[in-house]
């Protein structure tokens, strides 16, 4: 058999046209998914509304929760307009359109379905929050306690932030450091790398909690004139000393990405090693290594909270004297409320600079 | 005694012996140009006389001073002996007038206002004074290649080593490049090359040195070397470039 006689049409025959694919059973797929997601929504508001025994404001957040969850509804009712049109123009023969008609439709479905899916999960929520009486609700988001406790978590939170600040400078300055050391040439550096080398392996591997109980308790023990020194420094010590290992890391790795062309070409002008690394390959480095530099810096951030168990009076240490005098974890809630709300503009504000700068590049 | 003494040169990278003995003389205002295949060692001997990278043996002379091995003041003689790379090589994260003014000022420890005045009216000369608000990568390859070129000469070098500067670009760019390189040589500045444009070579050359695996095969002035090759190596080298239309 020959390859002209392979594609012959008694063997391969033409196509056949596609047809349309259905409409209506996704469409009613859909009614009945977005059906049950306004049952349970509607059962979540009136949960809402019971657990806060008729305020006005539970009502109003339930009934604009009930509205926003028939939303689904109005792509249903498109999906069935379409689910008619494409008989309409199949009857007719008109296949092309019917077959539009018909994708339109099944979009149109879809749509209502991942909006319907997103209403089940929330009331959901809901729904679990205020199972067993109110049991979560009540553990978790007691607004009584957010409010008797406020005024000294937000106190309390300040040192995490002032701590972390402190601490992400100094990091910056000695995390480099210890990378320049780790990258200084030929023997003459050798000792140094080696240095490096070590005291990288060793904060990296020893549990951040454990640093921090070894210098705070540790320091005053070994020198006592050190004894009445703020505890919270030493903190910053500890915090400093250990995320400064991960952030030699980051550095090195953006200073190995920079690719040694751009050393010889500063080098060729005349400039020398020190100069190289300041005016050439540290700028670049760290425009590379901000996104990684910053999720160290989160989860230094998110460190600030061992220093509670250093008897340090930050917001994790406060919410759990709290926590013990109202049998309640709401504080807590408000302390990891507290973290979110500053860590996600520091998010946002990464992403800024990184397209700030892509933008100045061309990208 | 010529100005730039390169001697019995010999560069390895472990068993991979790249130069076997290299010896090129260059006199002030002379233009030489290397030809040659790819990997026949003109990049490295470039490299090696601004001792980007370090030689194994012999010995490279400047005005008679010894350049090369231990001792010597690199940062120094990289002031005398400017080079321009195949692939630019500018700072992306300076615009083309930081780039161009970094070496005046850093090393040479001119003022800003100075070495901003020379570095336009060099970028003038190139026609990119306009860009010079610019970052590199908003730039095309032509007018990277020439910021690299000023920045070479803003050091005000005496000794100009280019490593195939047209290779990486686009053909209708080449032209500017090479433009500005015959100004270069018209205006006496000694220069080293490295290229594959032989046309061009032709030209401004007024020695050509065909390198073949490592060592010189033959040398001359360009109308010896293109019209009448000696050396069988070099008329296969020269008919394989006119066979891809390169001459």
């Amino acid at each position: 058999m020959t390859a002209s006689e392979l594609v012959s049409e008694e063997i391969q025959p033409g196509p056949a046209p596609s047809r349309p694919r259905p409409v209506t059973p996704l469409a009613a797929g859909g009614l009945l998914f977005s059906v049950v997601g306004i049952g349970l929504m509607v059962w979540a508001a009136s949960q809402l509304r019971d657990y806060n025994h008729g305020a006005l404001a539970a009502t109003v957040v339930g009934a604009v929760l009930v509205v926003v969850s028939l939303y689904p509804l109005w792509p249903i009712l498109r999906s069935f307009a379409a689910a008619r049109e494409r008989g309409a123009l199949l009857r007719d023969d008109k296949l092309v359109l019917a077959r539009r008609a018909s994708a339109a439709g099944r979009e149109e479905a879809q749509i209502a379905m991942g909006y319907a899916a997103a209403i089940v999960i929330v009331a959901g929520l809901l729904l679990v929050a205020f199972a067993n009486s109110g049991g979560i609700a009540q553990t978790f988001f007691t607004s009584s306690a957010w409010r008797q406790s406020f005024p000294q978590m937000i106190r309390a939170f300040w040192t995490n932030i002032w701590v972390s600040a402190v601490a992400q400078v100094l990091v910056l300055a000695f995390g480099l450091l210890l990378a320049i050391m780790r990258m200084l040439p030929g023997r003459a550096g050798a000792p140094l790398r080696l240095i490096a080398l070590v005291y990288c392996d060793i904060f990296r591997a020893i549990p951040a909690i454990v640093t921090i109980l070894l210098i705070v308790f540790g320091i005053p023990l070994a020198f006592p004139t050190t004894a009445h020194w703020p505890p919270v420094w030493l903190g910053i010590l500890a915090l400093t000393m250990t995320y400064s290992a991960y952030v030699a890391e980051v550095y090195r790795a953006g200073l190995s990405s920079i690719h040694p062309s751009q050393s010889a070409a500063a080098r060729s002008l005349g400039l020398s090693y020190t100069q190289t690394l300041r005016t050439v390959l540290v700028p670049q480095a760290i425009r590379r290594v901000i996104p990684p530099l910053l999720n160290d810096f989160i989860s230094l951030q998110k460190d600030t909270a061992l220093l509670s168990t250093a008897a340090i009076a930050e917001v994790v240490l406060t919410s759990k004297l709290w926590e013990a005098q109202l049998f309640n974890l709401s504080p807590v809630t408000l302390a990891a409320a507290f973290f979110i709300i500053i860590t996600l503009p520091q998010a946002r504000f990464v992403d800024y600079l990184i397209d700030r700068d892509a933008r100045r590049r061309g990208h | 005694m010529a100005f730039l003494e390169i001697h019995e040169v010999h560069k390895s990278y472990g068993h991979n012996e790249v130069l076997k003995g290299v010896s090129l003389n260059v006199e002030r205002h002379e233009v030489v140009c290397l030809i040659g295949a790819s990997g026949s060692g003109k990049s490295t001997l470039l490299r090696c006389v601004n001792a980007l990278e370090e030689i194994s043996s012999g010995d490279i002379r400047i005005d008679g001073d010894t350049v090369s091995g231990a001792g010597v003041d690199l940062n120094a003689l990289r002031r005398d002996v400017g080079i321009v790379f195949q692939s630019y090589n500018l700072f992306p994260h300076m615009s083309v007038l930081e780039n161009v003014t970094l070496g005046p000022t850093r090393i040479e420890g001119l003022p800003k206002k100075e070495a901003r005045e020379r570095a336009m009216a060099l970028l003038e000369s190139v026609g990119m004074a306009e860009k010079a608000q610019a970052y590199p990568d908003n730039l095309s390859g032509g007018q990277q290649q020439r910021v690299a070129i000023v920045r070479a000469l803003a050091m005000q070098p005496r000794v100009m080593l280019l490593d195939e500067i047209t290779a990486a670009l686009d053909p209708e760019l080449v032209g500017d490049v090479l433009e500005i390189v015959r100004k270069l040589a018209e205006g006496g500045l000694t220069m080293l090359l490295a290229t594959h444009e032989m046309g061009f070579a032709k030209e401004v050359a007024s020695q050509v040195c065909f390198l073949d695996k490592g060592s010189i095969c033959e040398r001359g002035s360009a109308q010896d070397i293109f019209e009448n090759p000696r050396e069988e190596r070099t008329q296969q080298f020269l008919s394989r470039v006119v066979k891809s239309g390169r001459l």
